[in-house]
């Protein structure tokens, strides 16, 4: 494979990555390649890492030793905007201290593309427009951040992200704090913009199920290490999963559309 | 959300849309704010002790211009370049903190400015040196190590809640004003009571070079300032977001911090401790015009500018021939202000 295929091809790209906090060691030469274009789940138990990952991933942490490439290109070697207009992240949730409308934080998107004035251009406007029509989030452009639902907020942290024209998107639990409805509806949005746009998706997620409906492949950390990596598939078997969730799971498959399902094993207190 | 927060929020905002920086925008709120600060400086030259007004000026009374130009105009200067000063830097300060009820005098960045300006007071004279730049630089060095402090102690553990920060910034306060006492009680006993004036915020009038001085950095901390809103605004939603986005946080940070700290330092080596201007004025700014740094920055220091040159002009007319040390009214009008948003903040952050 030439150079520039592979440029093509490989997304983003974690090479024996060494990261703790204080001496706590987090990652201990964890490797993990995302191609161009796939759609990637990162599930785990609390503690596993996933957050920390997606951090390395974005380049706002530094790796103590190993690399974190993109495109090909280290991710310590570009310029914060250079980065950000690579890669965008959304958040689980967002700050608000200060009451900005959906507009002006959509806007903020375009902070790589600014000028010395820090002024948003025609092209800005456009690139906010298109990614809030994509979220569906344009008809309440003028509205403040404080008066939308956190469904509604999350779609305009993933508008924000789409505002950088990134070619990757990072989700950290985007879904975390939503109701079933927005979790659908959001995990549909992410399938499209991966399908029709082609933008390389990594979401980490506690909802296994939903995960395992979503993504064509699974990635499962558990202690700083991927433990098991795949289609959903090869992943949800009740021994791997019980094991890494350190609680007793069985898989079943969704009726409807074969797609494997974990539940708990023991059948709560109004047991059968 | 609480049924407190139901009645606050429309009465906060009431129509943002459309609400937008655009260039245009700024410039059609920057030059009414210019018109009315002109026409705040023109009624404040003609009140004070004497009865000397516009209308002598016309009329090239000598006695006349050596007050309405000699001592007055210096005087009203003053007072823009502080107010603009303060409320610039609030606004500024509030942003890299993440905290609407920042300001630089509550927080003890003026009270750092104030120790280090005392203390080239107390040494400059004993090593000989000259007090004009000297002063400035040390209340510069004084407000950057207060800045520095409380934020390191705010980053350490991600955000800090704004409660607790504004409490270490009240303690920070306090011990620095006991440091500044118990200098000038043991250097210099005989400024006293000038000191205790001072660390109240008084204005009086400025040689043309001090102006000079105070007008040089004003116009360089805006300009920095104002350039960076953008940068400012994205800072406000959190640091790794804001590298997220593509912000080169360090940098910013500290273009900030150093622009915001100068013109605090600036204006508190002249005036002393005014307080409240930079808390009150940017959420009056926030209120009309949005959070958008951009234009709340300039817009800010023109309303900062109007409300000190009020401010001081009710100072010495309210009760004249005696003079009121402008920080009292700025205090007997902030602080109550300040307790209410506090009061109305808290319950907001909890709520959500």
């Amino acid at each position: 494979m030439t150079s520039i295929q592979q440029a093509v091809t490989s997304g983003l790209e974690a090479s024996s990555v060494r990261f703790g906090y204080r001496g706590r060691a987090v990652f201990d030469g964890l490797s993990l390649s995302i191609a161009h274009g796939e759609m990637t789940a990162l599930i785990g138990p609390n503690g596993s890492g996933k957050t920390t990952l997606l951090k390395l991933l974005s380049g706002v942490l530094r790796p103590a030793a190993g690399e974190v490439r993109v495109e090909g290109r280290p991710l310590a070697r570009l310029s914060s905007g250079a980065r950000a207009r690579l890669i965008g992240v959304v958040p689980q949730e967002t700050s608000l201290v200060f009451d900005f409308t959906v507009m002006e934080t959509v806007l903020m998107g375009r902070t790589a593309y600014l000028g010395l004035l820090g002024v948003e251009g025609r092209e800005d406007l456009a690139a906010a427009s298109a990614a809030m029509r994509r979220t569906g989030t344009l008809p309440f452009a003028g509205r403040l951040l404080s008066q939308l639902s956190g469904g509604e907020r999350q779609l305009v942290l993933i508008a924000r992200a789409l505002a950088q024209q990134p070619r990757i998107l990072l989700l950290d639990e985007p879904t975390v704090f939503l109701d079933i409805r927005h979790r659908l509806e959001i995990h549909d949005l992410l399938s499209r913009l991966n399908a029709e746009e082609g933008l390389t998706i990594l979401t980490a997620s506690h909802d296994i199920n939903l995960a395992a409906r979503y993504c064509r492949r699974i990635v499962l950390l558990k202690e700083g290490r991927v433990r098991a990596d795949g289609p959903p598939a090869d992943v949800f078997r009740a021994d791997v999963l019980s094991e890494i969730y350190d609680t007793p799971l069985r898989v079943v498959s969704d009726p409807d559309c074969g797609v494997p399902y974990a539940l708990p094993r023991n059948s709560g207190p109004s047991g059968v | 959300m609480s049924s407190a927060e139901d009645l606050i929020v429309p009465l906060r905002q009431r129509r943002p849309e459309g609400r937008r920086f655009t260039p245009a925008r700024a410039a059609g709120v920057i030059s009414l704010l210019g018109a009315i600060l002109a026409a705040c400086v023109l009624m404040s030259l003609s009140v004070g002790s004497t009865s000397a007004g516009l209308g002598d000026l016309m009329r090239s009374s000598t006695a006349a211009e050596t007050i309405l130009l000699g001592v007055r105009l210096p005087r009203v200067l003053l007072a823009v370049a502080v107010g603009a000063s303060l409320s610039a830097a609030g606004v500024c300060f509030q942003a890299l903190l993440r905290n609407p009820l920042a300001d630089p005098y509550i927080l003890g960045i003026s009270g750092g400015a104030g120790l280090g300006s005392i203390l080239a007071g107390v040494i400059a004279p004993a090593a000989g040196l000259g007090i004009l730049m000297l002063r400035p630089a040390a209340a510069f060095a004084g407000s950057m190590a207060s800045v520095a402090l409380l934020l390191s102690l705010a980053r350490r553990r991600g955000r800090l809640a704004s409660e607790t920060m504004i409490l270490m910034g009240v303690v920070m306060n306090a011990t620095i004003m006991a440091a500044i006492m118990f200098i000038i009680t043991v250097a210099d006993f005989s400024r006293y009571a000038g000191t205790m004036y001072w660390l109240m915020g008084t204005l009086s009038s400025p040689s043309t070079s001090e102006l000079a001085v105070v007008f040089a950095c004003l116009a360089l901390g805006i300009a920095v300032l104002s350039l960076l809103g953008q940068a400012l605004n994205v800072l406000a939603g959190g640091e790794e977001t804001a590298a997220q986005l593509g912000l080169d946080v360090p940098r910013v940070r500290m273009a900030a911090l150093l622009a915001a700290s100068l013109i605090t330092a600036s204006a508190v080596s002249l005036a002393g401790l005014v307080g409240f201007v930079g808390l009150m004025v940017p959420h009056l700014g926030r209120v009309w015009l949005g959070p958008d740094n951009r234009l709340l920055i300039p817009a800010s220091a023109l309303l900062g500018a109007i409300v000190l040159v009020a401010a001081d002009t009710a100072a010495r007319a309210l009760f004249s021939p005696t003079q009121i040390p402008v920080g009292v009214i700025t205090a007997l009008l902030g602080g109550p202000c300040f307790l209410w948003l506090f009061a109305r903040h808290g319950g907001v952050e909890r709520a959500r």
